[in-house]
């Protein structure tokens, strides 16, 4: 009896171990027939349902370019919400197969956490928030200020250099839940809130009056916020890479969700790789001839997912800032589609 | 083959077997968790823990700055854990114990009065009381550059209480042992004293000589001038009050939680052990013309108590296990500070580790320490 106790805890372990190693996720997404995707717990401008249930965001957004890419649909995607501390298991133990989650890239998560980072979908930096009572124009006023944030790594960290550089002590309050922080910034319980830029503008939207607070406009520190994918396997980092580049470039070439059709017959030939009328590029990453076509058709180009979600005439009302062109001074820059 | 049928044998040889099945599938597990991880490429190891921790903690009960090790904001972590949780097992069974009586009461509205206290905090999750009592103290109490000052230089305001506190410039060392020297004289006096009453019958209490003896050696050690300290008072800045000693709303909100959670299962107990007493220790004790008052003081509390440790082992671990809620209202507790360390080196098997082996350790030693005391106080029997 004992022995075959031993013997079952003995195939449950290898078992467990030969599902644990890795097939290819492009395989596995297609053979599934849709894409899992991790994303933020409702963030308005990043992922967060509408009052339909539909997950919109730019992030979710980045999620459907992927799934226009493999399946030639945008709406193939499950949206797996993730908490902030464990958003990363989820990728590395496969539970999703991509997280696109307003995730910092950083020189230590790339090198000991298993993962691979796509390319920067947005250059986000850390600000502070605070009431326009307070008076106050410049984050090196807030000395001695409580400020509150998530536990985040870098945003905790950040602010301990930013005032240690300062010379100044300040009072840290940690929430975990991103609603208990709000409310504890919105009731007084600290004169500041601090986290990506990006954030703040998305909880000064829910303010009672957005207008009685303003963003401190010193950025302490760089956030570029990449998709991460499992690592050691580039077949599917490039397919991730290469969509997000992809919007970027049809940004450049004036491609758009309404004009795509039209642009098929366009006679610029860059464009017409991009939409897959001449070339074969798509096959190259295990994709179709029309993926491009497939993701400007399904969510457009990046602009206008930009705008859509987080821009002018939302809630958000985000300037492009960083997140602009590179012929146009900022630092979207996609390689050339051939 | 015959020794098989020796039931001894056969009882060690089973529970020997049962012990290597668990040892072996946890051998198993670790190696497949290690070489899954070494798979994925992920860093392993507690070598993170020597490395700066590099954030601020609000709330340190041993001294920390953000260039210390991650080892030690986790050690700050865990003093806060156990601050929080010592105290608000303190305060519960004080608490617990007078809403206890209360509920014996033959004063029917103070009888109600703590049943509704009984049932509203034993029926709602500990969670939601927190989130409470922490909106409560933001709502209620203005904001700090309205502080109230409540006497000179002690403000009070929905950032905390800010009070003036001291340091010592001399004398430290000694005032600590003459405390401890006054505690033990104290109570061997006390000792004394009850030993000389069993015997002679004399109600002498040994009180006022006890007191004395308690708190004599400081007292002598600060008039003869031993002791010097320098006052540090708070000073309102530009957004907060700083200096002085800052009791945060996200310690109180939790301490108060918590140690009304604590009450109301120690009333439940204390009742519980106050009806586990045999009638007739009431109407015995009445026969010999004490009050009721007395009764309960003398005769029934010191036979309740004893029976009252057991069940109050399980509510000590169980606030010690829920003080872990801290992390909803921003009190920086062990799994707080190692949730931020995870967030920072990714390394969330090791720090999930270290913190299951902290509550798990003192949990023990909580276990371990109620069972001493019982087996000290519980009713002989022979």
């Amino acid at each position: 009896m004992n022995k075959s106790v031993l013997a079952l805890a003995a195939v449950a372990t290898l078992g467990a171990m030969a599902m644990s190693a890795g097939a290819a996720t492009l395989d596995t997404v297609k053979g599934r027939g849709k894409l899992i995707c991790g994303v933020s717990l409702a963030t308005p401008g990043f992922a967060a349902p509408d009052d339909k249930g539909r997950m919109t965001g730019f992030d979710a957004d980045i999620c459907r370019s992927i799934a226009a890419a493999v399946f030639g649909d945008g709406d193939k995607v499950d949206f797996v919400p993730t908490n902030i501390n464990t958003r990363f298991q989820a990728v590395q133990s496969g539970e999703v197969d991509v997280l696109s989650r307003q995730t910092t890239l950083t020189y230590t998560r790339e090198a000991s956490l298993g993962l691979d980072f796509g390319p920067t979908v947005f250059y986000d930096g850390q600000g502070l928030m605070v009431a326009k009572s307070l008076g106050v124009a410049s984050a090196k006023e807030l000395k001695d200020a409580a400020i509150c944030t998530l536990p985040g790594t870098t945003t905790a960290q950040n602010l301990s250099d930013f005032f240690r550089t300062l010379g100044a002590k300040f009072e840290l309050v940690v929430f975990e839940s991103p609603d208990e922080n709000r409310a504890a910034f919105f009731g007084g319980r600290c004169q500041a809130i601090s986290s990506d830029r990006s954030d703040l503008a998305s909880i000064r939207a829910v303010a009672n009056n957005p207008d009685d607070y303003i963003l401190l406009p010193e950025t302490i520190s760089k956030e570029p916020l990449a998709p991460a994918v499992r690592q050691n396997d580039s077949a599917w980092r490039d397919i991730v890479s290469w969509s997000v580049w992809m919007l970027m470039a049809a940004e450049e070439k004036g491609i758009t969700q309404a004009n795509v059709d039209e642009k098929l017959k366009s006679e610029d030939p860059e464009v017409q790789r991009m939409l897959g009328v001449t070339d074969e590029l798509g096959p190259m990453l295990g994709l179709d001839k029309k993926w491009g076509y497939n993701i400007i058709k399904s969510v457009g180009n990046y602009g206008e997912v930009f705008e859509r979600n987080m821009g002018q005439g939302t809630r958000l009302g985000m300037t492009r800032g960083p997140n602009t062109q590179w012929n146009a001074g900022g630092l979207l820059y996609a390689p050339p589609i051939r | 083959m015959t020794l098989f049928y020796d039931k001894r044998f056969r009882a060690y040889f089973y529970q020997f077997c049962a012990v290597g099945i668990v040892l072996i599938a946890g051998w198993l597990m670790f190696v497949t968790v290690s070489d899954n991880l070494a798979k994925q490429n992920i860093a392993t190891g507690f070598g993170y823990l020597d490395r700066q921790a590099g954030f601020i903690i609000s709330e340190t009960t041993i001294p920390y700055q953000e260039t210390d090790t991650i080892g030690h904001a986790l050690l700050v972590g865990i003093a806060n854990t156990v601050k929080v949780s010592l105290l608000a097992a303190i305060l519960g069974t004080i608490i617990g114990l007078l809403v206890g009586i209360g509920r014996m009461s033959r004063n029917p509205l103070l009888q109600r009065l703590m049943l509704a206290y009984v049932e509203a905090l034993r029926n709602v999750p500990l969670l939601l009381y927190l989130f409470l009592w922490y909106a409560i103290l933001l709502v209620a109490l203005p904001p700090v550059k309205e502080a109230l000052e409540l006497a000179p230089h002690v403000y009070l305001s929905n950032s905390g209480l800010v009070l003036p506190s001291f340091t010592f410039e001399k004398g430290a060392v000694f005032l600590r042992w003459a405390v401890i020297l006054g505690i033990i004289a104290a109570f061997f006096i006390r000792r004394t004293a009850l030993r000389r009453r069993i015997e002679t019958g004399q109600p002498n209490h040994g009180g006022l000589a006890a007191l004395l003896a308690l708190v004599g050696p400081a007292l002598a050690l600060v008039i003869m001038g031993g002791v010097a300290i320098t006052w540090e008072i708070p000073e309102a800045g530009r957004f907060r009050i700083t200096g002085g000693l800052h009791i945060r709303p996200e310690f109180v909100a939790l301490l108060v939680g918590l140690s009304l959670s604590v009450s109301a299962s120690v009333a439940e107990i204390v009742r519980a052990g106050i009806q586990a007493i045999n009638k007739g220790q009431w109407e015995a004790a009445a026969a010999l013309g004490l009050q009721r008052s007395r009764v309960m003081r003398l005769v029934i509390l010191p036979q309740a108590l004893r029976l009252m440790v057991p069940p109050l082992t399980n509510i000590y671990l169980t606030v010690f296990k829920n003080s872990s809620l801290a992390i909803a209202i921003g009190y920086p507790d062990l799994v707080m500070v190692s949730n931020t360390v995870m967030n920072q080196t990714g390394q969330a098997i090791e720090t999930i580790a270290i913190f299951m082996a902290v509550y798990l350790g003192l949990s023990v030693a909580i276990s371990l320490f109620m069972n001493w005391y019982n087996g000290r106080v519980a009713l002989k029997e022979r």
